[in-house]
């Protein structure tokens, strides 16, 4: 009898011949690899921020005549493109004589955002994201990053932009 | 047909398993610091601060380094828990 139990354990491993400690051998040599190669790529994505870093060039702000000093009420806000066509930004009013412009895009995931006026902020609908009028700073929400401030400058009734803060 | 394996090399594999499994795990910490130094270098540089790309991308060398060296002890370990592999 227990020549057959051996008889049978013995075809049971021709069957199966797999041993389970290599098995778990393997596995995770497998899952170390596959940890390195992430933390490679890792490696890659901070390698890459850093030559777009290099690759860098200052950008150069060309002065634009935005709006004119009191062609907008007080608490209403202006659209424009700045500092090329394509790119959404947006003058407010704050007061009687306070102008402020801020690029549109969220700095969450770019919809655009609007003022609301009875909370004196700027909105993102997407994401309830909120920002200061006053400097573009995170109020609430998902974005982490201010918004791109657009620097004004007053000639007589003109508001001209002259530049972005940060750059962008 | 797979050998049986002696009580010897049965603890022997019990051992080499668990410093695998150890070194794994430590990869993984220094992997997720990784993933927060990407998402932080990027936030930042995004923001304009171009200047924390560099000391970014070397930190994550240095923890790139570690973990291959890391993976390169594991392969060493299977390879002496498992010489006739």
């Amino acid at each position: 009898m227990p020549e057959r139990v051996e008889e049978q354990e013995r075809l049971w491993r021709d069957e199966f011949s797999i041993s389970k400690a290599d098995e778990r051998y393997v596995n995770r040599r497998q899952l170390a690899k596959f940890l390195t190669l992430g933390s490679l790529g890792m490696f890659a994505g901070n390698s890459w921020i850093l030559i777009r870093s290099w690759l860098r060039e200052a950008r150069v702000y060309q002065r634009r005549v935005v709006a004119k000093a009191g062609e907008i009420p007080v608490g209403a806000v202006k659209l424009f493109q700045y500092p090329t066509p394509g790119e959404q930004c947006i003058l407010i009013r704050t007061a009687e004589d306070a102008y402020v412009a801020y690029s549109q895009k969220c700095t969450h995931l770019s919809c655009a955002v609007f003022y609301s006026r009875a909370h004196d902020r700027l909105e993102c609908p997407c994401h309830q994201g909120y920002f200061s009028v006053k400097d573009g700073s995170v109020l609430q929400g998902p974005p982490t990053r201010p918004l791109p401030r657009v620097i004004l400058e007053r000639s007589g009734e003109e508001l001209i932009a002259i530049k972005m803060e940060p750059e962008v | 047909m797979a050998p049986r394996s002696s009580p010897r090399k049965f603890l022997q594999q019990r051992r080499g398993l668990t410093a695998i499994d150890a070194i794994t795990a430590l990869i993984v910490v220094l992997l997720v610091v990784q993933i927060w130094l990407l998402s932080a270098t990027l936030d930042a540089y995004l923001a304009g601060h171009a200047e924390t790309a560099l000391p970014g991308a070397i930190v994550s060398g240095v923890l790139c380094a570690a973990c291959i060296g890391m993976y390169g002890f594991v392969r060493r370990v299977d390879r002496d828990s498992r010489p006739n592999r």
